[in-house]
């Protein structure tokens, strides 16, 4: 009785806590909610031209929907990783940023992790209808696919939350995390499939005499199974590899769950730490 | 008896207090330790009950663990032991308008800061209005709040925050804020509450309001629950034990550098006789004794006259009297006349003070050290401190007989 009622007043506290979010990131600035689309625009028109002009990648050619485009290509795994990047960094400043409301009110501190969540997912869910758009004007048979995609946006939602709850309350006891995590981001991009196909990365390699499986390693990495889930939907038409899916889902599962129980174990002394 | 409304039970909090914090893994690494810190409770197994419709009062002097307890009530704290336990809706007002966003206009932010302290769209939907008409801002509602004046803030995070009408309020000596109409109309809508039934627990210093505030109180020293009953008497109680503490000391409070000495302070009636008690409109002599080994220049006695509630009566001195004497030594007293004794009856404290010519610094500063009695006498009035020795004249009225 109590959880229910509690319940639907945090679910109502997280929805004006998102709007919040929205409405005052772009609060005063001229192109407003245009800039939230302009960012992605501006990263593929800067890695379209590195990546395909000067380095000349091949984007490989989409099965079975015969696309053959490195911006389209690019621009289906630098979504989810904006998204994963995003939620990221804001998770590192939000507890931070709302000290005040911390100490002086009482309401599920998860909820400002899952606020600047949302409201990144509000914005990420604007850039893939783009997306879609896009690739429904070239001819590609996307639609059929949204039920997928969008399932597989709700398990990269729980990948991300878990890491950001995870992220959130570690950087309060320790400031250094959040810079920190700009290295591990930079390091993290380049480690998974945006810029380049995976099949770039090599089976195997020879070092100091010792056969490494660098592919098998590379793949461990739960973000690049979750590029290539979703770069198997949005560009290939197809639904991604079953062991790629399932190690997508189970990861996310770990991180939310691993997340949670970190957050709720930490938030103990939170109105004291911040 | 119906359910308590709030259960404190065992609650015991532990603060740390650090003496030196490793906020960076490289300190952290190289020191083997996050910090090192001393522990500290800052309460120890409180337990106590409050029936619902009650208002309580939480008193104690600063660092008793007040504060801690109703934030452990609102739930910002958790204890460490011990468990809260509230029935109902719960509302802290521990700060006016936190969470206010200062870009959002005021009407996103009531939207916003009723939704975290438990309002739902359509509870604010219907209050919206009230909130708005109580804090007196219509014209700047739609205005971003980053521009408004503290006092506007304030009013707009009372507005709502009280306009959440919860079962259970949790006040921390927030009742002091805005113009003398906008508390006028805090405390009608405080009265409503309570006659509404709801339950509120108020922590504060002004003793004075928690008399007429509460029905109940309890009584914080170091973290331990000292007392607990009837608001009257857990006050009196309370300020008994603090005069009791300074009698026994015997000088209220005193500093100075001690160049020279305020021995001691008589009270003489009209006929010289030392004296502990006066009527109103009975003459007065306040004769201070001082010693000075060494030579003193150009010295300076005030005096101060406080109600037990410390508020200030009068503070008469030689130098706005233009009666500094040149130097002083050896022993001597300084009289202070008052030809009608204008303070109403009750207990009042005097301080005498020595002072440089500058009244900077303090040779003997003897504060509130030296009680005295008024009673009853002439004009028997009884409201308020002071009599203004004012007459009436009823040759106004028509039939002014």
């Amino acid at each position: 009785m109590t959880s229910l009622a509690e319940y639907r007043r945090n679910r109502e506290l997280a929805a004006n806590l998102v709007l919040r979010e929205l409405r005052s990131r772009y609060k005063r600035t001229a192109l407003g909610y245009g800039w939230s689309l302009l960012n992605p625009l501006a990263a593929v028109a800067i890695y379209g031209v590195v990546f395909s002009v000067f380095l000349k990648v091949a984007p490989p050619v989409g099965d079975p929907s015969g696309l053959d485009s490195f911006v389209l290509f690019l621009v289906c795994g630098l979504l989810p990783w904006n998204y994963f990047a995003n939620v990221t960094n804001a998770s590192l400043d939000v507890l931070l940023a709302n000290a005040n409301l911390i100490r002086k009110v009482y309401f599920p501190r998860e909820l400002l992790v899952a606020s600047v969540t949302g409201a990144l997912l509000v914005t990420y869910l604007v850039e893939l209808v783009v997306l879609v758009v896009i690739l429904v004007s070239v001819g590609s048979m996307v639609l059929p696919w949204i039920p997928v995609l969008l399932l597989l946006v709700v398990i990269q939602t729980l990948l991300v939350l878990g890491v950001g709850l995870a992220l959130s309350v570690c950087n309060v006891y320790f400031r250094d995390v959040k810079h920190f995590m700009a290295l591990v981001l930079m390091a993290l991009f380049y480690s998974v499939p945006v810029v380049y196909p995976v099949s770039l990365v090599p089976k195997e390699r020879t070092v100091l005499g010792v056969e490494v499986p660098v592919r098998f390693l590379y793949e461990l990495n739960p973000l690049v199974r979750m590029v290539e889930c979703f770069r198997a939907v949005l560009y290939d038409l197809r639904f991604p590899p079953l062991g790629t899916f399932a190690y997508f889902t189970v990861s996310a599962l770990v991180c939310f769950a691993g997340g949670l129980a970190l957050f709720r174990r930490l938030d103990r002394r939170l109105a004291e730490e911040v | 008896m119906s359910r308590p409304a709030v259960v404190v039970d065992g609650v015991s909090k532990r603060y740390r207090l650090y003496h030196e914090r490793n906020q960076s893994l490289k300190a952290t690494v190289l020191r083997r330790r996050r910090a090192r810190y001393e522990e500290f409770w800052a309460l120890s197994d409180v337990s106590f009950e409050i029936a619902p419709g009650r208002t309580f009062g939480l008193i104690g002097e600063n660092g008793s663990g007040k504060s801690t307890l109703l934030k452990c009530l609102a739930r910002i704290l958790r204890p460490e032991r011990g468990t809260v336990t509230v029935d109902g809706r719960l509302s802290a007002l521990l700060e006016l308008g936190a969470g206010f966003h200062p870009e959002l206009s005021g009407r996103e932010n009531v939207y916003l800061n009723g939704a975290i302290l438990g309002l739902s769209r359509r509870d604010l939907d219907a209050r919206f209005d009230d909130i708005v008409a109580f804090s007196g801002l219509e014209h700047f509602i739609d205005t971003p709040v980053k521009g408004y004046s503290s006092g506007m803030y304030v009013r707009l995070g009372f507005a709502v925050a009280i306009n959440v009408e919860p079962e259970v309020l949790l006040v921390d000596e927030v009742l002091a804020v805005g113009d003398a109409e906008f508390q006028q109309r805090c405390a009608e809508k405080f009265d409503e509450l309570r006659r509404a039934g709801r339950t509120i627990v108020i922590v504060t210093h002004a003793m004075d309001s928690i008399r007429n505030l509460c029905d109940e109180v309890a009584l914080l020293e170091h973290g331990t629950l000292r007392a607990l009953g009837p608001a009257a008497t857990v006050i009196n109680d309370y300020e008994d034990s603090v005069h009791a503490n300074r009698r026994a000391d015997g000088v209220g409070w005193r500093w100075g550098t001690g160049e020279a000495e305020i021995e001691r302070v008589e009270f003489l009636d009209a006929t010289g006789r030392a004296v502990t008690h006066v009527r109103t409109g009975d003459p007065l002599v306040v004769r201070v004794h001082l010693a000075a080994a060494e030579p003193i220049e150009q010295p300076v006695l005030g005096l101060g006259v406080h109600t037990l509630d410390g508020v200030q009566v009068t503070g008469p001195n030689l130098r706005e009297a233009g009666l500094v004497p040149d130097r002083f030594v050896g022993r001597g007293h300084i009289d202070h006349r008052i030809p009608r004794v204008p303070l109403l009856p009750g207990t009042y404290d005097f301080s005498a003070l020595l002072y440089d010519y500058t009244i900077t610094r303090a040779v003997d500063a003897r504060i509130r050290a030296f009680r005295f009695d008024v009673i009853h006498g002439d004009p028997a009035e009884e409201h308020g401190v002071v009599t203004l020795g004012g007459t009436w004249d009823l040759a106004g009225l028509a039939d002014g007989r």
